[in-house]
């Protein structure tokens, strides 16, 4: 630069300046409390108006909690321990009503001998979804993902073994059948010769092979009627079933109404409209009274596996949501991508177009079996024996008439620890995947 | 392909054609589609019928005409136990679109509010909106019916407590009375001139529509910009107020008062409607507050930097760039959760407000043993109400979409 | 853009040993017409290809070229007019759709790799599920054109880990692992940067040389001018002129083949 002004003062900086600390209003406590709560007129007023209503709910809550009971047999007991302890008329909770009661309301009438089997279980499942939910973890895991439910339906129910292994038997068959079928003849036909040889399976080998191999290997654990089943328990089983089995009908409906065949797209968009128009309370009082209208006559199953159904079907018109923006949110590069290579149309999707896909909508699905998992109180509505069925159920006993909000905090915890862990996951994912994406 | 198909016609059709034919595949899959369906509909039917026969029932809406002969707590039209079931039927309806109605308004305030605020910079009003909305979120919609409606009961006074030297006492003045019957508000009297005072009111509401026009219009002819909200504010109430004490204060409330065992006078809200009316709209409301801030966040901040630096002022820069740009983005799921709260109000089985599920499906089939048509019925009113809702949505959808390549 | 040509002619001098254009036609187009609804993008397209030749469609955005090579292989529908690929017409017939495809590669402008599969599966994919070749032959084939376009060490990885000019040349190799008979690239450099562009115009002369059909949409003219035995011009749906390069753009016969080379050689 040897154009510089006449006037500019040479200057050289001979030492280089030590940082210092900034004025005290620029830093630590002072300034966040400034900046975050006292920084303007409406600001003071917001944190006045929040400061008073949160003292408000912990004035309210904080005694109740402090003052609580946890061993008592009975609410009258409970009262009589407050008394001598914190005076007459104190509020204090009486949270042994958790204590004596804790069981039911996870597992319901479930035999307290055998709460080994559903606590099994959700290991089990866990162990399943781990593969599924975490990308990073071997892809081999998803063979067992794939075979859990069988394990788990046997340590929830019972009975023999051989009953879910002839029902996996039929499966395997049917994919050992197809894979054979699709060399010979085309996709579609060897998928028809599949669902024949599973069909086949089940109707004539299934009866016969469980009866038999009980009498040879009598593998079996106690049976437990679907009738003792209650409680966390029982909503878990309901959402996690609703949400495995509804994923291929979703599928194959969010697929029918990207579709451009005229006629399969409208009966899958009525489909999804239809459910989706109706409060799932209607459908389950569907389950619970015209389900056997519409069924041969004589049919006649347990109200559970009706209230499955149900929320199976009304689980898959949300799924098709979800995986509908997944399949829309894939360029359209990789149909044609595809398409030039020679893939046909299931091909296409199977190979590149739904391993996409269904990895975009994870976070979705977790959502909708958020939803769902909460919806699933609404059985006590039908008669099943839910959290809150569980909760009207105490509070009927004589011992326990009158406690509520115990009994609802409790519940709330155990849903809010559940879905808030889980739409944390959910968060993470998205992030993850608009990083990828980008 | 006009050449091919004279190819194909000079072949003659073959069988394997409407497999492989492009033009014939389609609609192949979609006759074999139909026929499955077909089937599997007969099949539903002629089971319902064979089952529907064993039972000796027929299918016959004729029920609907009889005498319901139960009573409804709540009613907005007229309404006896010697009405039909149609009527109570549509007193179920009017009391589902009351509840919706009233928890769509107070959902969107809360959720608005507390999407705002989780917004702001104060630390303590943000952290407490987020629990409120994770709190809310994450619990089951019935747990916190039942809860609120449980806090109604259990836990306000008995309308004895309100008597002199009792424990409770009336609200605001003593007009509201919060006791475990139910919430009394006081209730408004339409005397003589109040439809004089109705009519200055539409007519003010008309003026300030007529004056922000005005405005605009003289804003794009001279540029000038008129003082448009104390005008609007000052059209709202000065001609109300003033025709009020002009007419002599045609329009009074009736207080609740305490008349023996309960109170007298004044509107009575039940403890069914508001627990499912507060539980909808606190419930919905979250759901609202995220969607609210997420809409506003979706806003790139490229864009209130670019509003600034071209000169508008902040309020000009949220009313001419960033809400127009987050509405697009918030009303469509908004539109969603209205629906959803529409359809939630069925939960009103677990506190017994009269909804149409309660008395269509509820009463209704219990005492007729109607259970195909009225769950039917009940079902086709669902679907209109959402149909009618995303209809709406998918309207404003097209308006409002982006103008893009 | 000229900059690049220039560098490119002088960078390699090309073995045309093997680039002779025989009497087989390869591509036969007659009488074609293609509409977007109102939109006529096509009109009277007649053009034949013989085997060995390397043609290079140019033309301002929106002239139907991409259109023209996407109906080649059916990505588009044509609604009138023939077109014949080895000797296969391209008819309603799904097996013939079929057949056409996986005898044509196409290289896209976006790559359309899929991110999901290695480099190596992307490659091995259509081998496996259309051809139904052996896993361990679909590798070794895919391992040789990945060498072949020089990123054989990256066969692991996935698409979104390597760079757009790579991306481009494994989209090459995933296409001549159906060992097509012809190419189609659709504008292959225009989302690369620009010292990207050379790689893939390198592997392009290389596929070149070794006498492949290959049509090409592109705005490359150094590549034209190397590679091209036919130069294509097209405007408004339509051909407008095509000659041998030389002749193309020494001297352009229509105006608007002038205004265009004009526009995009000019500056």
């Amino acid at each position: 630069m040897s154009d510089t002004h006449a006037q500019t003062a040479r200057f050289v900086r001979e030492s280089m300046l030590p940082e210092r600390e900034p004025p005290l209003a620029e830093v630590g406590a002072v300034k966040w409390v400034r900046e975050n709560l006292f920084s303007g007129w409406l600001n003071i007023l917001l944190t006045v108006v929040s400061a008073v209503v949160i003292g408000w709910i912990l004035l309210h809550i904080v005694p109740w909690f402090w003052n609580s009971v946890w061993k008592a047999g009975s609410l009258s007991q409970c009262r009589e321990i407050r008394d001598e302890a914190f005076g007459p008329g104190a509020s204090s909770a009486c949270f042994a009503v958790i204590t004596d009661r804790w069981h039911q309301l996870v597992f319901g009438f479930y035999p307290q001998t055998l709460y080994w089997r559903p606590v099994t279980a959700l290991i089990v499942f866990l162990i399943a979804a781990s593969p599924v939910l975490f990308p990073r973890l071997p892809r081999q895991a998803l063979w067992f993902s794939a075979i859990s439910p069988f394990i788990m339906f046997w340590l929830l129910w019972g009975g023999s073994v051989w009953a879910p292994l002839s029902v996996l038997l039929g499966i395997v068959l049917a994919y050992v059948a197809f894979r054979i079928a699709s060399r010979f003849v085309s996709p579609v036909l060897a998928m028809l010769a599949g669902v024949a040889v599973a069909v086949l399976c089940w109707g004539l080998l299934a009866g016969p092979l469980t009866t038999d191999m009980s009498r040879i290997l009598p593998i079996r654990l106690r049976a437990v009627g679907s009738d003792d089943f209650g409680g966390f328990m029982l909503s878990f089983i309901i959402g996690v079933s609703a949400i495995i089995l509804s994923l291929p009908l979703g599928i194959l409906l969010a697929l029918g109404r990207q579709s451009d065949l005229f006629f399969i797209n409208k009966v899958s968009v009525a489909f999804i409209e239809l459910i989706r128009g109706v409060p799932l309370i209607v459908w389950l009082f569907t389950a619970s009274l015209l389900l056997n209208y519409f069924l041969p006559p004589g049919t006649n199953f347990d109200l559970m596996l009706r209230v499955i159904i149900m929320v199976t079907l009304f689980s898959a018109a949300y799924i098709a949501e979800v995986v509908r923006g997944g399949l829309a949110a894939l360029p359209k590069g990789q149909y044609e991508g595809a398409d030039s290579l020679g893939l046909d149309y299931w091909q296409s999707m199977r190979l590149i177009i739904l391993p996409q896909a269904l990895k975009i909508s994870i976070p979705g699905i977790v959502n909708t079996f958020i939803g769902l998992f909460k919806d699933t109180t609404l059985v006590v509505f039908i008669g099943l024996l839910d959290p809150i069925g569980l909760s009207n159920a105490i509070r009927a006993s004589t011992d326990w008439n009158g406690v509520y909000f115990e009994l609802f905090v409790f519940i709330g915890l155990m849903f809010f620890i559940c879905c808030f862990s889980m739409s944390r996951y959910s968060i993470a994912l998205e992030k993850k995947l608009q990083r990828e994406h980008r | 392909m006009a050449s091919t198909v004279d190819a194909s016609s000079r072949q003659g059709f073959k069988l394997s054609q409407l497999i492989y034919d492009t033009r014939y595949r389609s609609l192949t899959i979609q006759a074999i589609a139909m026929a499955l369906l077909v089937l599997f509909l007969s099949w539903l039917v002629s089971n319902t019928v064979q089952n529907l026969s064993d039972l000796g029932k027929d299918f016959d809406f004729g029920f609907l005409g009889q005498r319901a002969g139960y009573d409804i707590n709540q009613t907005l039209i007229p309404y006896t136990s010697g009405s039909s079931h149609a009527r109570a039927a549509i007193v179920g309806i009017l009391n589902t679109l009351l509840v919706a109605f009233l928890g769509c308004i107070l959902a969107t305030i809360v959720g608005v509010i507390a999407g705002v605020l989780r917004l702001s910079k104060n630390w303590l009003v943000a952290r407490l909106m987020t629990v409120y909305v994770e709190g809310f979120r994450n619990v089951p919609l019935l747990l916190w019916i039942i809860a609120i409606f449980a806090m109604m009961t259990e836990a306000t006074p008995q309308p004895r407590d309100f008597r002199e030297g009792g424990t409770a006492s009336m609200w605001l003045w003593d007009s509201v009375a919060v006791s475990n019957r139910g919430v009394y508000i006081p209730a408004p009297v339409w005397g003589p001139g109040s439809t004089a005072l109705i009519i200055v009111f539409v007519l003010s509401i008309a003026a300030i529509i007529g004056f922000r026009r005005y405005a605009f219009r003289r804003q794009e002819a001279t540029g000038v910009l008129l003082p448009i909200l104390p005008v609007s504010l000052a059209l709202f109430f000065l001609p109300s107020i003033l025709a009020y004490f002009v007419l002599g204060g045609p329009v009074s409330l009736a207080y609740p008062e305490l008349g023996g065992f309960n109170f007298q006078g004044g509107l009575h809200m039940r403890n069914s409607l508001i627990a499912l009316w507060l539980a909808l709209s606190l419930y919905t409301g979250a759901f609202i507050a995220e969607i609210v801030r997420g809409g506003i966040l979706s806003v790139a901040k490229g864009q209130s930097e670019a509003a600034f630096a071209l000169g508008l002022r902040p309020s000009r820069t949220m009313n001419l760039v960033i809400l127009p740009q987050a509405m697009r983005v918030i009303i469509p799921p908004l539109i969603s959760q209205y629906l959803n709260l529409t359809k939630n109000s069925s939960l009103a089985i677990a506190v017994g407000y009269m909804d149409a599920r309660s008395t269509l499906g509820g009463i209704t089939i219990n005492q007729t043993g109607r259970e195909l048509e009225g769950m039917l019925l009940l079902g086709l009113f669902y679907l209109v109400l959402s149909l009618i809702i995303s209809g709406a949505m998918n309207v404003f959808n097209a308006r409002m979409k982006l103008k893009e390549r | 853009m000229s900059d690049v040509a220039h560098e490119m002619q002088t960078s390699r001098a090309i073995d045309r040993s093997q680039m002779q254009v025989s009497d087989e036609v390869a591509i036969q187009i007659t009488d074609m017409n293609k509409w977007f609804g109102q939109f006529h993008v096509l009109r009277d397209i007649d053009l034949t290809v013989y085997r060995g030749e390397r043609i290079v469609i140019c033309g301002p955005s929106g002239s139907g070229k991409s259109t023209l090579i996407r109906c080649i292989n059916h990505l588009e529908e044509h609604q009138a007019g023939r077109i014949v690929v080895d000797g296969i017409e391209l008819s309603n017939d799904l097996k013939n759709i079929d057949k056409i495809r996986s005898e044509v590669g196409m290289c896209f402008q976006h790559f359309n790799l899929f991110p999901h599969l290695t480099i190596l599966e992307n490659c091995t994919l259509a081998p496996i599920w259309v051809r139904k070749v052996p896993k361990r032959e679909a590798e070794e084939t895919a391992m040789h054109y990945l060498t072949k376009v020089k990123i054989p060490d990256q066969a692991n990885k996935y698409p979104g880990q390597l760079s757009g000019g790579q991306q481009q040349r494994v989209a090459i190799a995933r296409s001549l692992c159906m060992r097509p008979r012809i190419m189609l690239f659709d504008e292959p450099t225009s989302a690369l940067d620009p010292e990207m562009i050379k790689e893939v115009l390198d592997t392009m002369i290389e596929l070149a040389e070794e006498g492949m059909t290959m049509l090409c949409v592109t705005h490359e003219m150094g590549f034209a001018r190397q590679v091209a035995n036919r130069v294509i011009f097209m405007d408004q749906g339509q051909i407008v002129e095509q000659n041998e390069p030389e002749e193309f753009f020494g001297n352009p016969q229509s105006e608007r083949t002038k205004l265009f080379l004009s526009q995009i050689l000019g500056h």
